[in-house]
């Protein structure tokens, strides 16, 4: 099991690295079109071939990276601080607001995500730049994200709420705020760790399915989502293997994740 | 002798046995939503009608003339408002029930109730007033129009005649092929029409094959898949891509028939009240600026890696395919960088590091919207963006969901420039009188205009009345022709590409002839046979 993690740490670390030395490591810019040489297969120019456009595949592999991996942690830290803050501090007030805040997280678990982001992106201003609208992607599906969360913490902060060490500082007359921030949200740490591991892939997918609807990151900029969509179609791998670069990666990462994930769960247990 | 016998027979041998009967296979993409041939305004419904429906005249695909069908032969009057039709007698509708004159006036008379409300009926509706028809005898009919209707021949086209008399309704019909089987989601099995009046040369009753089944199937990569497994007999429009595919394993099942009616635009959004900034729309309006773009997108390419060669730079309005009415004299707008910087630099545009500022200091820069989930365009739309960088424009993809774009563009119009597809079924240009008239609807640019904005529009609006008020068909090419002229100069829409006509027909087919107009693989289908 050791083994294992620590491939996913130096998996993951791998990956990152790649992404974030992508100036230096990609022979072209995502975006540059190499107008004779589509759809080429790999060469010594082009290691992962070019796309439909000519861009070089390797290179929108590593952008793409770079997008997908430093969003979907951010999304999940955000999911993750609403969770907290909805569902902790319900479980641990209790009545009323706990009652609200289950009945707001069921209304807001029955909404489609999907007609919601699309509803989004058509009332987003038309010429925002391709970052802002990846960040806002993201930030919806972090903004989305928090609910199941919320229900897993609000029962535990509910346990926690009548234990002897809060009620001696209630006691001690300790304001509510800082009960919750010194003495709750500790307890909560291995519950929030394991949210937020979970989250990143959930949000990778959910990134990827967006981008094959069309609906993820805006061209010409790269995200895993955007290179799976050139596996629409029929794609045959025996014929071009290297079009599965994408999602062998994103196998990979989320199957790092997943592995790191059940190492903070023993943690939590 | 025996010898002449040995090659007799070695020659028989090697033709392919072909015969009557059998079944031919496809799909369509959606649900037909009608099979009432007055109601239809969508692609499967459409296909129904096609294989179905008898009409008065059919225009041949091939050579786009109007061709006698139920109707022996016609006259139409010299003001275009009257038409006396001949028609063929001893036709019966598939179940039996004998064909008349009255059931052409029950038709035109249905087809005019504007309780329909049928877009077939919208093609004959050009004045206000009621159509009469006047049955002379059982053989012959005239109809007479409030107003003169322009290629009245081609329009009987759409015109399937359906029966007074028959309980049967809509499902009694004069064409090749008739209903037998619907299965709602799944699958449209139409038989042969027992009583269909057509023979060949020979006398042999037509159609040859006993039926046709059409699956319900929207998803391309599955009815590839079914075509290349031998389920399918044919694709009847195949995207380039798809093509290439076919072509490398079987490079005789795939037809390229040239370009179609099909193109892709842009448009710049020129309407006044449009809830972006005013310098933009100085931009927008300017002739100038449409035409640097133009100038400044590189056709070819978009042809060449988007459309694998599968396409053709747009020349304008029309089509090359659309024989008679396409202006000859026009060519495509030459990809240059250079002149198109000349031009802006001319109308007070600096390019200054790499960005291009009008000549109040605002960086050129807008997006482009199109529907999501449409490769093409998204491909198209992000070599556009490479092309215009070079003359320092900064251009925006935003693919929406087509509800919220049609909203942006026909309600809101809270968008900057649009690429979208013009599906073109009609050869006469009167069928673009909803485009091209400024005070129209459809008038994409800026429509519903009290006066027209600019005097090109003003001309425009004038040819158009012009060319729908004579039956001259000199006058009226020459009219449309500078239609076409205008549009090339203007760029209220800029032309990018025409698609050609891809299908794939099965191997086992025979008499199939793919054309570029629609329906373009089963447009004869009543002489195919089956190769055994």
């Amino acid at each position: 099991m050791k083994t294992l993690r620590i491939a996913a740490w130096s998996c993951l670390a791998l990956v990152a690295l790649a992404s974030i030395f992508a100036p230096w490591l990609a022979p072209h810019g995502y975006a540059w079109q190499d107008r004779e040489s589509f759809s080429a297969p790999p060469s010594r120019e082009h290691w992962l071939g070019t796309d439909d456009l000519g861009r070089d595949r390797f290179a929108r592999v590593l952008y793409g990276t770079r997008v997908s991996l430093l969003l979907a942690p951010a999304a999940s830290l955000l999911s993750t601080l609403l969770a907290v803050l909805i569902g902790g501090v319900a479980g641990y007030c209790g009545g009323f607001w706990e009652r609200t805040a289950m009945a707001a997280t069921d209304l807001c678990l029955s909404l489609p995500w999907l007609f919601l982001l699309i509803t989004v992106r058509a009332v987003l201003p038309l010429d925002v730049s391709p970052f802002t609208s990846v960040v806002v992607t993201f930030g919806v599906l972090g903004l989305l994200g928090w609910t199941s969360a919320a229900r897993v913490l609000c029962a535990s902060a509910k346990m926690l709420r009548s234990s002897d060490f809060l009620r001696q500082a209630r006691a001690a007359g300790i304001s509510a705020p800082r009960i919750f921030w010194i003495h709750v949200v500790p307890h909560l740490r291995p519950i929030l760790a394991a949210q937020f591991w979970i989250s990143i892939p959930v949000f990778i997918l959910s990134e990827a399915n967006l981008g094959i609807l069309g609906l993820g990151v805006p061209e010409p900029m790269p995200s895993w989502g955007s290179l799976l969509r050139e596996m629409e179609g029929l794609v045959s791998f025996r014929e071009e293997p290297w079009k599965f670069v994408p999602l062998a990666l994103l196998v990979a990462v989320v199957t790092a994740f997943q592995l790191i994930l059940s190492d903070k769960e023993q943690v939590a247990a | 002798m025996k010898k002449c016998l040995l090659i007799l027979w070695l020659l028989l041998g090697s033709l392919p046995l072909c015969a009557q009967g059998g079944e031919v296979h496809f799909c369509l993409r959606w649900e037909p939503k009608t099979f009432d041939p007055q109601r239809v305004d969508d692609d499967a419904s459409l296909t129904v009608r096609f294989l179905t429906g008898g009409v008065l005249a059919r225009v041949n695909r091939k050579t786009q003339l109007a061709e006698p069908e139920l109707a022996e032969s016609w006259k139409i009057s010299k003001d275009s408002r009257e038409i006396t039709l001949k028609l063929r007698s001893g036709v019966r509708f598939s179940d039996g029930t004998p064909f008349s004159a009255e059931d052409v006036a029950f038709t035109i008379q249905r087809l005019m109730d504007p309780q329909l409300h049928s877009s077939t009926g919208d093609a004959f509706r050009s004045g206000p007033g009621a159509v009469t028809t006047k049955v002379i005898s059982p053989t012959q009919i005239s109809v007479t129009f409030p107003a003169p209707v322009i290629g009245l021949d081609h329009l009987l086209d759409q015109v399937a005649i359906m029966s007074k008399d028959s309980a049967k309704k809509e499902m009694a019909v004069l064409g090749p092929f008739m209903v037998a089987e619907y299965k709602a989601g799944a699958s449209l099995h139409l038989a042969r029409n027992p009583n269909y009046w057509k023979h060949d040369a020979q006398g042999h009753a037509l159609p040859y094959l006993d039926g046709i089944m059409l699956d319900i199937q929207g998803n391309r990569d599955v009815e590839l898949l079914r075509f290349q497994r031998g389920e399918l007999d044919l694709i009847n429009t195949l995207d380039s891509e798809y093509y290439e595919k076919l072509a490398a394993t079987s490079p005789a099942v795939v037809h390229d028939a040239g370009p179609s009616l099909d193109s892709e635009q842009m448009w710049f959004n020129q309407v006044q009240k449009s809830p972006i900034p005013d310098y933009k729309k100085a931009w927008f309006r300017s002739t100038i600026f449409r035409q640097a773009i133009s100038e400044a997108i590189n056709r070819d390419d978009l042809c060449r890696i988007v459309f694998r060669g599968h396409a053709r730079p747009a020349i304008g309005v029309l089509s090359p395919a659309n024989r008679f009415w396409f202006n000859n004299k026009l060519n495509p707008v030459a990809y240059s960088p250079e002149s198109a910087l000349k031009r802006l630099t001319s109308a007070g545009f600096r390019l200054d590091q790499g960005i291009l500022h009008d000549a109040q200091g605002h960086a050129v820069e807008f997006s482009v919207i199109t529907n999501s989930g449409n490769k093409g365009r998204e491909r198209m739309i992000v070599l556009m963006q490479q092309d215009l960088q070079k003359i320092g424009i900064k251009v925006s993809v935003v693919t929406l969901d087509f509800p919220a774009l049609i909203e942006r563009i026909s309600q809101s119009f809270n968008y900057e420039a649009v690429l979208l597809g013009l599906s073109n079924t009609d050869l006469d240009p009167n069928g673009q009188m909803n485009v091209w008239l400024s005070s129209a609807e459809d008038h994409q640019w800026n429509p519903q205009q009290k006066t027209p904005e600019t005097p090109w529009e003003a001309e425009i609006d004038q040819l158009m009345h012009a060319q729908a008020s004579t039956t001259d068909a000199a006058k009226r090419k020459k009219s449309f022709d500078r239609v076409q002229e205008i549009v090339l100069e203007q760029n209220p829409f800029i032309y990018l590409i025409t698609k050609n006509a891809l299908s794939a027909v099965s191997l086992r087919v025979r008499g199939a002839d793919p054309v570029a107009v629609a329906p373009q693989t089963y447009w004869n289908i009543e002489r195919w046979t089956l190769q055994k």
